[in-house]
């Protein structure tokens, strides 16, 4: 049952991190770029978790969780950098 | 006294002048002048034991697997020339002391003069060639300094430029002569290299080996066609030059032929070139100086000659030419040395050392002028003073020798030489100091105090002791001739230095000598017009369009390697590897594979997509530097959690924070450029470059493939890691052990090169700042729409519940990292991401007021904490950087493991927060100097905003 889901997890994760590099290549605009690249940050880090669970090694859970810890930055950074120009102002 | 200690007396002693100065110019000078009698007192208490045939050593292994030790022996050669050295020296001192005036640095001036006798003397009494080399660069390096002590003038620029650059040459050619002749003998001591005449002489390497280490000796002695920087380095204090240029450093190529003559010489190889070069020498340089006007100039040519006489000398091979050639040596340093002095005590005094300025000196300085008569006589080969003797032996020497089948060639043009020299010196002594009174003086002269001609006047007392009474040197000139000579022959026996040895054809010589000099005294004045007249090769202008060449040369080299474009750079480093890849390629035996190719999953497989896309994208549309940045931050992604699927979480956060950093870093350099990369170059350039990224792109993709299919040439050092990680190390996770232990030192030079790296940031914005950017910055005008809150409510609390969280991550990462994935380096990335966001969520100027450790500081710390944690294994017993764990338990916690690693990993998290906070806050730096406003709420939120909207 679980290898199942797993491998359906991984299709779905698979298809996304595709459908999310589409919509950095159609854009239009860098919004919807930076949008996109956190997109695949989650995305990354749910394919990190899943593979955790199909190895059963606790690292890789961890690893995630800092990866979701300070991923978000940078995609703050774009954000800021967006609107203000100036990221440290 | 040791001989180490004499070699290094003036050295040590090169740090007190610069002291001693603070309690005055008296004190300065004794104190040098102690230092060099120490050195002389201790060299003379040698002397009995070596002149009686005993030589003195002292060896110390300094780096014996390179062959080079700090070897040092004292044989009569060594101590006649460490004694000149150190003796001439003591009077130099004495008389600088009262040559030096108020506004020259005297304590400047004895720490140069030292260095330059250290290095001296360690050339004379170097057993070990390579170290040799080492004090003779050194003297290079110090008459440099020395030359061009009077900084202001550019003639002492210029001159002690050429001086370096002509004798440094000779040095490189001589390091390549010595460590050929090293490798004939198979060792590189002096001692062992004289034995083995008959080796060196049948190599075939023979005749390079001596060509380069005459260019060493002739380059340092002035010799033709490289004498022309002797007089450019006349713009020296008279001192340097009676001391360098007169009694020493010219002297050492002298020595190394002295010294290398047992092996060297008797070739015809040696007697053509050097036998030559010193007769070409020294009547070229008699020539010229009889038509200097300037003193020094005049003397400086008269060297040269002198210095030709003795090369020529040594060149003759026979014992009888050596034994005149050490006689020359003592006597001409006398003479010179005393010369030299006067000449500078007639500048000192007249302001001129012009001699069509000068004449009628004998009633104004008495005292001078009879110094000057006594070394002038000398100098011209006057029967009764010193010089007379050595060119008399010399001139019986030339006699006997043939040059190229012919009888005549030497005797007439020594001759001719000996006239020259007649002349030079009769005109000095008549030009000045004879004739009429003058009233256009540019200063009245009278003579100097006591203390400024005693020196010289001790040197003309020898110049007619030798003179007179040869028999009183006559013992140690022969001890250093055989010395010299080293058993490859026997002077005549029953030979003594003596006065009058019959009516030989030597004697007839020196008499047309005499009587020619005075006649081209007596024509001197149309004999200049015509020489004026004459057009003549300048040596100068010669040398400074070959300069100029080489300069231009260098210069277009480097330009075209090395144009500040990081294209060029890029091309030039693939197109080598490529080539160098290729070579290996065609010429290697490439083995077939050793295991086939794995068909991956599906989803690395579109992990690989998305690099491959993303980075063929990035080529595409690199020219959008936004959309490059977010491309880069995909392909950093994607190869984070490639990390992580090859189990390498370690490698993965490093990868992620990292990445992070490198974002935040670049939009803010971005914040200022232009958003588009301007089209620089041709369609044809692009074109070529990208060819080069292609070929260069396929070589590694080629080079990975085949690590993938090929076993490793050699047995990989994985194993030996995985096995010691815990044993040796401690730690169960490999990646930190290797990092913190393994290769330790590695690490400690990365944080020093990181910490370096954030203060050249740093110290390029602060610069920035300062400068004409700033006008600009105030200036600049944002190129992009502004629109939300400068701090807005959401980002600010969400930083600051994320800090104490990130905090605790990256301790929890920091502790564990020794035995899981983690370790200082990444838990300093965290913690740096941690501090960031503040600054991004609250502003610089916020976040900046509640720093209280200047970033330069922690990085400071960090270094410091792992250099100590390295030295701390010195208290052990061990080696730098040695670690060491054990077990300890505080109740109530479990037993758990204190590893002396973590304290250097400690060091290392330091340094990584704050290397990459000082650079994130460099370049932030620069927005808060442009014309923004700044705010210091922790909160910045415009309620005005969603009204107007």
């Amino acid at each position: 049952m679980i290898q199942i889901a797993l491998v359906f997890a991984y299709v779905c994760i698979g298809l996304s991190l595709i459908l999310a590099m589409w919509r950095l290549w159609k854009g239009p605009n860098v919004i919807d770029r930076v949008l996109a690249l956190d997109t695949l940050v989650v995305n990354g880090i749910g394919m990190i978790v899943v593979f955790g669970i199909s190895t059963g090694v606790e690292t890789y859970f961890e690893s995630a969780l800092i990866i979701a810890m300070l991923g978000f930055v940078s995609t703050v950074a774009y954000a800021r950098f967006v609107l203000r120009g100036n990221i440290i102002e | 006294m040791s001989l180490f200690l004499i070699v290094a007396l003036p050295f040590l002693g090169a740090l007190l002048p610069g002291l001693m100065v603070q309690a005055g110019r008296r004190a300065c000078s004794i104190t040098t002048g102690l230092v060099t009698l120490l050195a002389l007192t201790g060299l003379l208490v040698n002397a009995p034991a070596v002149l009686s045939g005993e030589v003195q050593t002292a060896r110390l292994e300094w780096l014996p697997g390179l062959g080079m030790n700090a070897n040092f022996f004292l044989d009569p050669l060594g101590l006649f020339f460490a004694g000149l050295i150190l003796g001439i020296g003591l009077l130099i001192i004495i008389y600088a002391r009262f040559y030096l005036s108020r506004e020259d640095s005297m304590g400047e001036f004895f720490t140069y003069l030292l260095l330059f006798q250290g290095a001296m003397v360690g050339i004379v009494l170097s057993d070990n060639v390579l170290v040799l080399l080492i004090f003779w660069e050194l003297t290079s390096l110090s008459s440099f300094l020395l030359i061009g002590y009077w900084k202001h003038t550019a003639e002492g620029r210029q001159g002690a430029r050429m001086a370096l650059a002509v004798t440094g040459m000779g040095g490189l050619a001589l390091i390549g002569g010595m460590l050929i002749l090293g490798n004939i003998v198979g060792s590189y001591d002096l001692t062992e290299i004289l034995q083995n005449r008959e080796a060196i002489q049948a190599s075939p390497l023979y005749l390079p080996a001596l060509i380069l280490i005459l260019l060493g000796c002739f380059t340092k002695s002035a010799q033709f066609p490289f004498h022309f920087w002797l007089p450019h380095a006349m713009a020296a204090p008279t001192p340097v030059s009676a001391y360098l240029h007169s009694a020493t450093m010219v002297k050492a190529g002298l020595f190394l032929m002295a010294r290398l003559w047992p092996v060297l010489s008797g070739t015809d190889a040696w007697f053509y070139l050097v036998g030559t070069a010193g007769l070409i020498t020294m009547v070229l340089g008699a020539l010229i100086a009889i038509f200097k006007d300037d003193l020094k100039a005049l003397l400086a040519f008269s060297t040269v000659s002198h210095l030709g006489l003795i090369t020529m000398l040594l060149g003759f091979g026979t014992p009888f030419a050596a034994l005149a050639a050490v006689f020359h040596i003592l006597n001409h340093a006398t003479f010179k040395a005393a010369l030299f002095m006067t000449a500078g005590i007639v500048d000192h005094e007249a302001h001129t050392r012009d001699i069509k300025r000068l004449g009628g000196l004998r009633k104004l300085m008495p005292v001078t002028f009879v110094i000057a008569t006594v070394a002038s006589l000398s100098m011209a080969g006057i029967p009764l003073f010193n010089g007379f003797l050595s060119k008399e032996m010399m001139l019986e020497e030339a006699v006997h020798t043939t040059w190229a089948g012919s009888h005549w060639v030497l005797p007439v043009f020594v001759t001719i030489g000996a006239l020259f020299s007649a002349a030079y010196s009769f005109r000095y002594v008549a030009h000045t100091f004879l004739g009429p009174v003058r009233d256009d003086y540019p200063h009245k002269p009278h003579d100097p105090g006591f203390g400024m001609w005693a020196p010289a006047a001790f040197l003309c007392v020898l110049v007619l002791a030798i003179g007179l009474m040869p028999f009183l040197v006559e013992p140690l000139v022969f001890t250093v001739a055989e010395a010299v000579i080293g058993g490859v022959g026997e002077i005549e026996e029953g030979y003594h230095l003596a006065i009058w040895h019959g009516l030989t054809p030597a004697l007839l010589m020196s008499g047309i000598a005499v009587v020619g000099g005075l006649l081209l005294l007596a024509l001197h004045r149309p004999l200049d017009r015509a020489w004026i007249a004459t057009p003549r090769p300048e040596a100068k202008a010669m040398f400074d369009r070959l300069m100029a060449a080489c300069v231009g040369g260098a210069r277009g080299l480097t330009d075209a390697l090395h144009d500040g474009a990081l294209t060029r750079y890029a091309a030039i480093f693939t197109v080598t590897v490529v080539a160098a890849g290729a070579h290996a390629f065609w010429t290697g035996n490439l083995v077939v594979a050793d295991r086939g190719g794995a068909i991956p999953d599906l989803v690395p497989l579109v992990g690989w997509a998305l690099l491959v896309v993303s980075a063929a994208w990035l080529a595409l549309s690199h020219r959008r530097r936004l959309l490059s940045l977010v491309l880069v931050s995909i392909v950093g992604l994607v190869i984070s959690i490639g990390f992580n699927y090859f189990s390498a979480p370690d490698l993965a956060l490093t990868q992620i924070s990292v990445e992070v950093v490198t974002v935040i870093l670049l939009l803010l350099a971005l914040n200022f450029l232009p958003k588009t990369t301007p089209v620089e170059s041709s369609v044809g350039k692009r074109t070529r470059d990208g060819l080069i990224a292609v070929v260069g792109g396929l070589g590694v993709g080629a080079l990975s493939y085949a690590l993938l299919v090929h076993e490793f040439a050699f047995e990989t050092i994985s194993d030996f890691h995985l096995e010691n990680s815990y044993k040796g190390g401690g730690g169960h996770n490999v990646v930190n052990v290797i990092l913190v232990d393994f290769r330790g030192f590695d690490t400690f030079g990365e944080i020093i090169v990181l910490g370096i790296a954030a203060l050249v940031i740093y110290a390029a914005t602060e610069a920035l700042l300062s400068g004409p950017v700033r006008a600009r910055l105030l200036n600049w005008v944002p190129d992009m729409v502004r629109a939300g809150d400068a701090h807005p409510l959401m980002m600010v609390v969400a930083t600051r519940v994320m800090m104490p969280v990130v905090l605790m991550v990256g301790f929890y990462i920091f502790l564990r990292g020794h035995n899981e994935p983690g370790g200082g380096f990444i838990a300093g990335l965290v913690v740096a991401i941690g501090v960031v966001m503040q600054y991004m969520a609250s502003g610089f100027a916020w976040a900046d007021r509640r720093q209280r450790f200047p970033y330069h500081g922690i990085i400071g710390a960090g270094v410091l904490a792992a250099g100590l944690t390295g030295i701390g294994a010195w208290f052990a017993g061990q080696p730098f950087l040695t670690s060491d764990f054990g077990y300890a338990r505080i109740p109530p916690f479990n037993e758990f493991e204190l590893a002396t690693a973590m304290a250097f990993d400690l060091g290392v998290f330091l340094a990584v927060v704050g290397a990459v906070l000082l650079s994130l806050e460099s370049f932030s730096r620069i927005a808060r100097r442009s014309n923004e406003q700044v705010s210091d709420y922790a909160m910045d939120i415009d309620p005005s905003r969603n009204e107007e909207a």
